[in-house]
């Protein structure tokens, strides 16, 4: 018993079954993100007023990691035609190159992860907020750099437009250090999910898209590897496999293009 | 399980071309029955999981309508065992003079808990699972012709995502606290701010079973699209295919955003998000909040998921219906053609209606305006379909099997569920009937005696087919007479109820509210009303003892039935017919070619009544 | 897809390439743009987006092939764009009609 159409196509169809099934998996990815996508409109429309903070991402480690993973993009692709050319050298050296581009994105994403979690958010008895890294921590006070501080009126999900002005502001380090007696602070946050809406659906939306990069990866990554024996004995169903990882991945680039203007841009 | 019987056809069968190396002679009980990759077991290891599932969803159920007739009294036996499981969930019952333990009662969060996991259990793991992964992976490869799904083995693991799934859920009937009370729907910021562990483990459970529905969903769509026999052509598949591959579709592209869900109240349970929490939100037991979410996204993602869910219970069930139907009349279906356009409109129009479910969440008259347009507009190819099965029953020569009888009293169920569902799509009666026991009646009519009745119909047509016996006539229709009564006496009374105005998810019924104990409050609700429980309590009773013959029966004629005179018992046309019985893995002794339609019964002129579709000259 | 011979596929090396180009030279658009400040958030919205569409279709058009597929895709897809649509947009028409337009302070 064979199932039919696993390497070739079917005649009527065009198409043989994994790329059917790829294409339906993605149908439903595209709704899985386009619930998110809908949220994320949702909850930014119905913020209020100057609850809803922008500028807070470093624009420039963006977009290094969308041209990482477009590079990849393009590379996965090479691959692919590598061996439609019966060039398995190339396939393996872009191939390796796709998976570098995926761990590089990765490891930037958990340095901006790492950087936002560390990002201290306290609110003072004296009813000031300040924010900045966290420097220093021990039982009596916290150090914060670069802090930024402003009255705080309205909740901690709270961040005045002025603010972000002062931050591009020439005097960008305008502050010192900053020493915070802990006796002082009323309430404290970091920029994690929590904090607001917006940390909520970046972290929601970027993890969800950091799991898919990983996922693509490991399989890309296994096709590379141990996987890439069956080039030699069933070379058109390997390059199948090829195409069809290339698709997913190429999707998860897609997701990231409209991820990096809405979450760092807008 | 199979015999040891269906065990041995199916050892002694070879492929006649010899394929004989992908045939271990025994391939060992793991891989056969736990393991196994061949979608007839799958099938049946879907069905019989889903069937435990359901009586354990009625199990459920029967504890609450207990609570709900007789409310504050113990519950003899179940009572005290639930104690010893459930702990202090259940609430002692002290004798009002001797101050004596009478016994155990279900608390009202016990109450909220058997309720939610009634519903969900139900739903997710009973009537979807049957209909759609159990009957669907057994027939479909079948009857177009194919030697088994196209993934096979992301075919057994959605089997297993899915029992992963199911045992989550189970296992949250264990821990302290219980399991999640929120509904079937877990509206947040209720289940967000419920403190048991209970809703994490659903949210858990639900992203695992959606995970396992959607690749299933790409196994089924794939598999039509790619594995049809050569001549089966789309307009010469059985309209049981058709039914399914609509399904498939609608799990396919209405799941994700239910996961998405799922997956932000999971946030807002672990992580401190507040996708669903308002901004001012005073819940005393979530305080330190960020705010600023929306409870009503989460109601737009479960209902887009919700609305389309109620297709993929009630299609498969059509499906089953449909080709029975053919079958023992004798003739062609009335109108094969309107019957599958009608089930795409259905299924593609089935998107935009979900907010019909949301008229009383304060939405603006211009949207509510489309949901009920929309709404009324889908009605119409659901009468459609249900006018196309009655018609098909008109000069038929009936041969009334039990899968006849059930398939019969199908179609005037769901026609009640259906009917009673259009109050419902008008905001301004639906103003009146949101959350009474009329909605309860109306979708328990279409799913109760209207899908599972489509479903047991499918279990008895089948079971010749995957056991080579069949199951018992008498006792078949002793099992059909008690079922149609009794579901008929459980649910009518609720409309009466509803329409009186009880509300459902009561612990006590309404009996809080009954004129009897606020004789000075307006608009209390009547006494006779709140009498109706007990009834509808004996009669849900009555129910369930209504289905022992069916479970003998079920287990009993697999090894004692009476044995099939050939491989097509019911002189069937459609191509699960074709194969040898039980069929062995990869189906076919000789890979068929379609010919004919799928339903050419009484052909003038042709020397028997049917005629296989790979037999048409 | 049509056939995919050796000359083809060299040819479409080089589309590959500068689609590339094309890639680049969005991402630096959209983040240029980000910097220009418009007055209406319409207008900053609007030119984001636009330009994600259009690397987004370079990418599903070449990338993912989808410029020469078979009709059965185009047919999956256009069904699942719809409901992708019809969920955003009824979700985002819902919030905006209210009978009563209340705004907690
Ligand atoms: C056949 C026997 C069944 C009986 C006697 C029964 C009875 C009931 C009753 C009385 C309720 C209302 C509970 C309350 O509001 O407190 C209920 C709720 C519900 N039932 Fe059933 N049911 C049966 C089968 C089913 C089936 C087959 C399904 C689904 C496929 C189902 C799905 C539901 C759902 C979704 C709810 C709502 C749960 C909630 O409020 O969150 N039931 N059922
Ligand atoms: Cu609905």
């Amino acid at each position: 018993m064979e199932v039919p159409y696993t390497v070739e196509n079917r005649p009527d169809t065009g198409l043989y079954n994994a790329k059917v099934g790829i294409w339906l998996f993605l149908a439903s990815e595209v709704m899985l993100f386009g619930a998110l996508f809908s949220s994320y409109i949702l909850l930014r429309v119905g913020a209020l007023e100057g609850h809803w903070p922008t500028e807070l991402l470093n624009v420039p480690i963006g977009t290094v990691n969308t041209m990482v993973l477009i590079l990849s993009s393009v590379t996965v692709v090479m691959a692919w035609a590598s061996l439609k050319l019966n060039d398995f050298k190339k396939f393996k050296m872009y191939q390796l190159a796709t998976v570098i581009c995926a761990c590089m994105f990765v490891l930037i994403k958990s340095y901006e992860y790492r950087d936002k979690l560390t990002h201290h958010d306290v609110v003072l008895a004296d009813g000031m907020r300040v924010d900045g890294h966290l420097v220093e921590e021990t039982d009596e006070y916290i150090i914060l750099s670069h802090p930024v501080s402003y009255p705080a009126v309205k909740g901690i999900g709270y961040r005045p437009t002025a603010i972000k002005e002062a931050e591009h502001g020439d005097d960008h380090h305008h502050a010192e250090d900053r020493k915070i007696m802990l006796a002082d602070i009323v309430k404290r946050t970091t920029w994690g999910p929590w904090a607001n809406t917006y940390f909520a659906i970046y972290f929601t939306l970027t993890g969800l898209h950091a799991l898919h990069v990983i996922a693509g990866a490991l399989v890309i990554a296994y096709y590379w590897g141990p996987g890439s024996k069956m080039w030699k004995t069933n070379p058109e169903q390997f390059t199948n496999r090829i195409e069809v990882s290339g698709l997913f991945w190429h999707f998860v680039d897609l997701v990231w293009i409209f991820l990096f203007p809405i979450l760092y841009l807008l | 399980m199979e015999s040891t019987e269906a065990k041995e056809l199916h050892d002694t069968h070879h492929d006649a071309d010899g394929h004989g190396a992908d045939h271990h002679h025994d391939p060992g009980f793991w891989r056969k029955y736990i393991f196994s990759t061949d979608h007839k077991i799958i099938g049946i290891q879907y069905g019989i999981t889903s069937l435990l599932f359901m009586l354990f969803g009625f199990f459920l159920i029967a504890t609450m309508r207990w609570s709900m007739a007789y409310p504050g009294q113990p519950m003899p036996v179940v009572g005290s065992l639930l104690h010893i499981i459930m702990g202090d969930m259940t609430s002692a019952v002290f004798d009002p003079e001797t101050k004596e333990l009478i016994g155990y009662a279900i608390s009202n969060d016990l109450y909220n808990a058997f309720g939610a996991m009634h519903g969900t259990i139900m739903v997710f793991l009973a009537v979807v699972p049957l209909a759609f992964a159990a009957f669907g992976n057994y027939v479909v490869p079948l009857q177009i012709g194919a030697v088994d799904m196209a993934f096979p083995r992301l075919n057994m693991a959605s089997y297993h995502l899915f029992l992963l799934g199911g045992l989550i859920m189970l296992a949250s009937f264990f821990i302290p606290g219980g399991p999640a009370q929120a509904g079937w729907t877990s509206y947040s910021p209720l289940a967000t701010s419920i403190q048991t562990d209970g809703q994490l483990y659903w949210l858990i459970a639900m992203v695992i079973i959606i995970t396992s529905s959607l690749l299933g969903a790409v196994n089924f769509i794939a598999t039509i699209i790619q594995l049809r026999a050569p001549g089966m052509t789309w307009m010469r598949m059985p309209f049981f295919c058709w039914a399914q591959f609509v399904t498939a579709f609608l799990l396919l592209l209405a799941f994700p955003p239910l996961e998405v869900g799922a997956l932000l109240q999971l946030m807002d349970k672990v992580a401190g998000t507040s996708f669903y929490l308002p901004t001012g939100l005073a819940i005393s037991t979530m305080k330190d909040i960020s705010g600023g979410g929306s409870p009503l996204l989460y109601q737009h993602l479960f209902w887009f998921l919700g609305h389309p869910e109620v297709y993929v219970l009630i299609l498969p069930a059509m499906g089953v219906v449909s080709e029975i139907i053919a079958n023992n009349t004798r003739k062609p279906l009335w109108g094969y053609k309107s019957l599958v356009y009608s089930t795409l409109v259905l299924g593609f129009l089935s998107f935009i209606v979900w907010a019909h479910h949301m008229y009383l969440t304060g939405m603006g008259t211009k949207i509510s305006t489309f949901f009920q347009t929309t709404t009324m507009i889908i009605s119409i190819p659901s009468v459609i379909i249900l006018t196309c099965l009655f018609i098909s029953l008109w000069g038929g020569s009936i041969r009334f099997n039990t899968p006849m009888l059930f398939a019969l009293a199908f179609l005037p169920m769901f026609g009640i569920g259906g009917l009673t569902g259009l109050p419902l799509g008008f905001n301004y009666s639906d103003i009146l009937l949101h959350d009474t026991y009329y909605v309860i009646g109306h979708f328990h009519y279409v799913v109760a005696p209207g899908t599972i009745f489509g479903l047991i119909a499918g279990i008895y047509f089948w079971y010749p087919k995957m056991t080579g016996r069949y199951m018992n006539e008498f006792w078949g229709k002793v099992h059909f007479w008690g079922s149609f009564i009794f579901m008929n006496l459980t649910f009518q009374p609720m409309f009466a109820q509803g329409m009186a105005g009880m509300l459902r998810r009561m612990a006590d019924g309404g009996v809080g509210y009954s004129i009897a104990n606020n004789p000075d409050a307006v608009g209390g609700l009547a006494d006779q009303f709140v009498k109706l429980n007990a009834n509808i309590t004996l009669a849900a009773y009555a129910l369930g003892l209504a289905q022992i013959p069916f479970i003998i029966n079920l287990f009993y004629s697999i090894s004692k039935g009476k044995k099939v005179e050939s491989d097509n018992p019911w002189h069937s046309t459609t191509l699960e017919w074709q194969t040898p019985t039980p069929p062995p893995h990869g189906n076919f002794t000789t890979p068929p070619t379609v010919t004919g339609g799928p339903y050419e019964y009484s052909v003038p002129g042709s020397s028997q009544d049917y005629i296989p579709q790979n037999q048409k000259a | 897809m049509s056939g995919h011979g050796p000359e083809e596929i060299k040819k479409t090396i080089r589309t590959y390439l500068k689609v590339l180009g094309v890639l680049v030279v969005g991402t630096i658009a959209t983040v240029g743009a980000s910097y220009l400040h418009f007055d209406s958030m319409a207008m900053t919205v609007g030119l984001a987006l636009l330009i994600a569409s259009v690397k987004a279709g370079f990418v599903a058009l070449y990338f993912m092939h989808l410029i020469d597929e078979q009709k059965i895709i185009y047919k999956l897809l256009g069904l699942t764009t719809f409901f992708f649509l019809g969920l955003m947009v009824l979700i985002i028409w819902a919030s905006g009609d209210k009978p009563m337009n209340t705004v907690m302070p």
